[in-house]
């Protein structure tokens, strides 16, 4: 018998202190489909907002951080769209430009095993049905850095059509920013804000219960403004949703 | 130092001594796969698209659309090159009066013209695209720019499918001019609409040997 | 006493001419574009017009993945050997009757047009609608020499007539929808008829009508050039009005100002952009009119041919490895349609010709980024761009590149500490070390302790301070958790994953 697939989660800064649901829902998806889910307690933050805001110099050691807890593993799996994309494509950058040749090639050969949650179950795992039940309708959004710089596509969508019970309504301009983009939700707020407002209206539309996505920071952004407007819409991560079974239904 | 000295100094001194030259990957598509005939319906088609007027007819059927053409458009001035076939204008009328530009009319002569006939060097058929060369039967630029309307006869042998097939057929000392439907813009709210400076009016003509 | 800069060192585009720099930052600038509704609506629809029109024709081209790579590949070989290519492109302009002239910045060029311009006698001109003329200020230098600038593009006599600036790439007046361009006309144009429309088919009649003597009586024209063969020293303008084909052909004289990246190592390469370029910009297969000339030619067109090659900063862009990319865009303006800012703000608040993702890049490595610091950050890295740049430009990166240098050369002039660069520095100490960070996770329980103002009944936060306050203007904070993930995995989990 084939052994079980052994997963390192990075469950990122973002989840690990504001939203561990995600991340407890994202160890539960892992291991019903039997993997061996490992959490490196020296892990941190993968530098990403550090990166795109201009500060390479302090980023260097939050990427040799990053390499150093994650290359040992086989799997590295993240519930975020935009951190994966950071590993995979930043990483190296900061070390060359670091001067750290060496430091480039080990992030470089760590972010070929780094994936984000949708890439893992559906290329790695070969599973769209991962057994979930969540009887809500839900509209999702793909988020930019899944959409564009990984590259996912379809996949989130396959998952989510694979769930018991979930009616998932097509979200109008779904490719277009939802404007959180991390330091310019606050240094071009005004921007920022006229982005999210178009993003909820579009969101509003499809009178789903529930917006979903792959990112806690866009879901942070969205369900900020979802929220303040008291518009009854919920803001869940798609880690939630196919962590939720018949028995458990949240 | 000159600027154009100093200018190339500091380019050379931007890409340093051993610049990396990507190769240029030519895999894209040269040629089309279409016969001489799909080619010419699918430049009539694309031509269409962009508000030509597509007429089709064979090599001897010419001068009789072109009668028809400048009879229903009542066009009563024509300017066309010297090297233009002299049957194609056999069957117009003598109330039509024909200039033949040999390089003297001036742009006020020019500008009172209704139209203007001329053939073409190519045909691109994907884009709908027809150019002019300045060859004798096309003429100088400015007499296919001032008259209002523009007859084109396209020969088939000179239509060809992709945009790197008709560059090729091009000779770049000669001034050219690619034609894809009458004058247009899109500068009111991103709208084309056709009809600015430019001939206001294509008509094309295919022409089919035999 | 001043130093001399060496002849090789970088300049940037100078200041006090052109327009390459904005009076405010963007995101000031920003704030008052949103403000305007009618602005957001005009926008919004002629952007999605052009998304959807666009999308269509690149579907339709089964190889245009291939077109792409050769397209970045022609750009980035032309770079590595661009004093070849312009020497190339001199010596066939010249050998066909035309007159390079090489200007180093803005300043420069101005004073060789006014010069030619006056060589001929006339005190006005005609002009194509050009990029770099705009750059560079040209319009306002020639006024200041005496000679009156005609623009004949129907955008840019939109925006010349209304005494505004532009505001897109391929549209300068995408910011005017046809009411207001109506009430321009019946404004600013003499003689115009009083019962004219705003539908645009009428409006570009009026504008017909109103420039055709001009045209006929033009004895210069100003011209740009979107491509310039070194092979061949064929110069290349796409337009769609005719009005290109007007100041290209009536004239005796022809001056045309062309960046220096414009050039093209060959005649072949054409087939490349000239497929690219019109899908991308106003998505159509090809544009009406694409004129090509190589030099003066005899009987046909302008007898006196120029060519002035333009610097203004690009060889201090070419320096920066990373940056340089930026030189290869063909300025379809794709980038712009598909820009989730550029949509919202519009094209002024980026103070310069170039607006947009390409203007981001672009016009802070012109000018020196110090002059343009705040465009770098004008975007949420969305990448949309760069899936629609025809040449492949990634523009996320070169903006994430850019950000580094602004705070590089903020770090060098000593502008920082800032209250940002410490919580960056303080974060990264923080986060280097797991322990360091579970502790800070602990201690401060982040957003706990600095909300100020909570919604107690729904756990949320609605105010927060400092520079955080722009988050909860119209965002609710989360409610932070009484665990963090790594507090629960320590309590259930022991530490080779498996449950205690």
């Amino acid at each position: 018998m084939p052994r079980r697939p052994r997963v390192a989660l990075f469950v990122t800064c973002l989840v690990d202190t504001l939203f561990p649901d995600v991340g407890k829902a994202t160890v539960a998806v892992l291991e019903r489909l039997g993997c061996e889910v490992v959490f490196p307690v020296k892990q941190t933050c993968c530098g990403q907002a550090h990166i795109n805001t201009g500060y390479h110099r302090d980023a260097v050691g939050l990427v040799r951080k990053f390499v150093t807890t994650f290359e040992d593993f086989d799997a590295i799996v993240a519930p975020s769209g935009s951190c994966i994309g950071s590993i995979r494509h930043q990483h190296s950058m900061i070390a060359e430009k670091a001067g750290d040749g060496g430091l480039a090639a080990r992030a470089r050969a760590v972010g070929t095993r780094a994936f984000e949650l949708s890439e893992y179950l559906v290329d790695q795992l070969g599973v769209t049905d991962v057994g979930a039940a969540y009887p809500h309708t839900v509209a999702y959004h793909p988020t930019c850095h899944s959409l564009r710089a990984l590259g996912v596509g379809e996949r989130p969508l396959a998952l989510l059509r694979s769930v018991r019970g979930l009616q998932l309504i097509e979200l109008p301009n779904g490719d277009q920013c939802c404007g959180f983009g991390g330091t310019f939700a606050v240094k071009n707020a005004d921007t920022s804000v006229a982005m999210l407002t178009d993003k909820m209206t579009d969101v509003l539309s499809t009178g789903a219960e529930v917006c979903a996505a792959s990112d806690s920071s866009c879901l942070m952004h969205i369900g900020g403004g979802l929220s303040r407007l008291q518009a009854g819409v919920r803001t869940v991560h798609l880690a939630e949703i196919l962590a939720a079974t018949e028995d458990a239904a949240p | 130092m000159t600027a154009r000295e100093a200018t190339l100094a500091r380019i050379r001194a931007a890409i340093g001594d051993a610049p990396s030259v990507p190769a240029i990957p030519r895999d894209y598509r040269v040629r089309g796969d279409l016969e001489a005939g799909a080619a010419a319906s699918l430049f009539a088609q694309r031509a269409a698209e962009y508000r030509a007027a597509v007429h089709h007819t064979g090599l001897d059927g010419v001068p009789a659309l072109i009668a028809t053409i400048l009879a229903s458009a009542g066009d009563t001035r024509a300017v066309v090159p010297t090297g233009l076939p002299a049957d194609w204008l056999a069957e117009v009328p003598s109330s039509v009066l024909v200039y033949t530009d040999d390089g003297g009319m001036t742009t006020e002569d020019l500008d009172a013209v209704d139209v203007v006939v001329t053939g073409c060097a190519v045909a691109i058929a994907e884009t709908g695209t027809v150019v002019l060369d300045g060859a004798p039967d096309q003429g100088r630029r400015v007499i296919t720019l001032l008259p209002d309307h523009h007859i084109c006869v396209v020969s088939v042998d000179r239509i060809v499918a992709t945009v790197p097939e008709g560059l090729h057929r091009l000779d770049p000392t000669r001034p050219l001019t690619m034609i894809s439907g009458p004058s247009a813009t899109s500068d009111i709210e991103l709208t084309r609409v056709e009809g600015v400076h430019g001939p206001r009016n294509l008509d094309v003509i295919i022409a089919t040997a035999g | 006493m001043s130093d001399t800069p060496a002849p090789t060192a970088p300049i940037h585009a100078p200041a006090g001419v052109g327009m390459l720099r904005g009076a405010r930052t963007f995101p000031e600038a920003a704030r008052q574009a949103l403000g305007d509704p009618q602005l957001r609506h005009n926008l919004g629809h002629a952007t999605a017009t052009i998304r959807e029109k666009r999308a269509n024709v690149v579907a339709e081209v089964a190889d245009w993945a291939e077109l792409r790579n050769a397209g970045e590949a022609i750009k980035s070989a032309t770079m590595a050997t661009l004093d070849e290519q312009l020497i190339r492109l001199e010596h066939q302009v010249t050998a066909a009757g035309g007159v390079v002239h090489w200007a180093s910045d803005a300043d420069s060029a101005n004073e060789i047009v006014a010069r030619l311009v006056r060589e001929t006698g006339s005190r006005e001109v005609v002009k194509v609608k050009s990029m770099a003329t705009q750059e560079i200020g040209l319009n306002d230098a020639l006024a200041q020499a005496g000679i009156d600038a005609y623009e004949t593009d129907l955008a840019e006599l939109i925006v010349q007539l209304g005494g505004d600036l532009p505001s897109h790439i391929l549209v300068p007046a995408i910011h005017r929808n046809r009411a207001e361009i109506r009430n321009l006309f019946l404004r600013a144009i003499p003689d115009i008829d009083p019962g004219l429309t705003d539908d645009p088919r009428a409006l570009a009649a009026a504008a017909r009508r109103h420039l055709r003597q001009r045209f006929l009586a033009a004895k210069v024209a100003v011209s740009g050039a979107n491509f310039a063969v070194a092979e061949t020293g064929t110069l290349c303008v796409v337009e769609s009005e005719g009005n290109g084909r007007m100041c290209l052909t009536l004239p005796d004289t022809l001056i045309t100002v062309m960046g220096i990246e414009k050039v093209v190592p060959s005649w072949r390469d054409l087939e490349v952009f000239l497929q690219l370029l019109p899908r991308s910009s106003t998505g159509e297969r090809m544009n009406p009119y694409t004129s090509l000339w190589t030099g003066a030619h005899r009987g046909d067109g302008p007898r006196a041919v120029h060519l002035v090659l333009l610097d203004n900063g690009r060889t201090s862009v070419l320096a920066d490895q990373v940056g340089r990319d930026a030189l290869n865009c063909i300025r379809c303006s794709a980038c712009l349609n598909v820009c989730p800012v550029y949509q919202r703000t519009g094209g002024h608040a980026y103070g310069s010709v170039y607006p947009g993702p390409i203007g981001a890049i672009l016009s802070p490595q012109l000018t020196g980024i110090e002059h343009n610091a705040s465009l770098p950050y004008a975007s949420t890295l969305c990448g949309a761009c760069y899936d629609v740049c025809p040449v492949k430009i990634d523009i996320p990166s070169i903006l994430v590149h850019l950000r580094a240098q602004d705070v590089e050369v903020k770090r060098a002039r000593r502008d920082v500490p800032t209250p940002e660069s410490v919580a960056m520095a303080a974060a990264a100490w923080t986060m280097t070390d797991d322990r360091r960070w579970s502790r800070a996770q602990r201690s401060s329980r982040l957003a706990r302790l600095v909300g100020r103002r909570r919604d107690k009944a729904r756990g949320l936060i609605r105010s927060l301070p400092g520079p955080l306050a722009a988050w909860t203007v119209a965002r609710d904070a989360p409610r932070p958790p009484a665990q963090t993930f790594r507090e629960w995995w320590a309590r259930e989990r022991s530490s080779d994953g498996q449950r205690r």
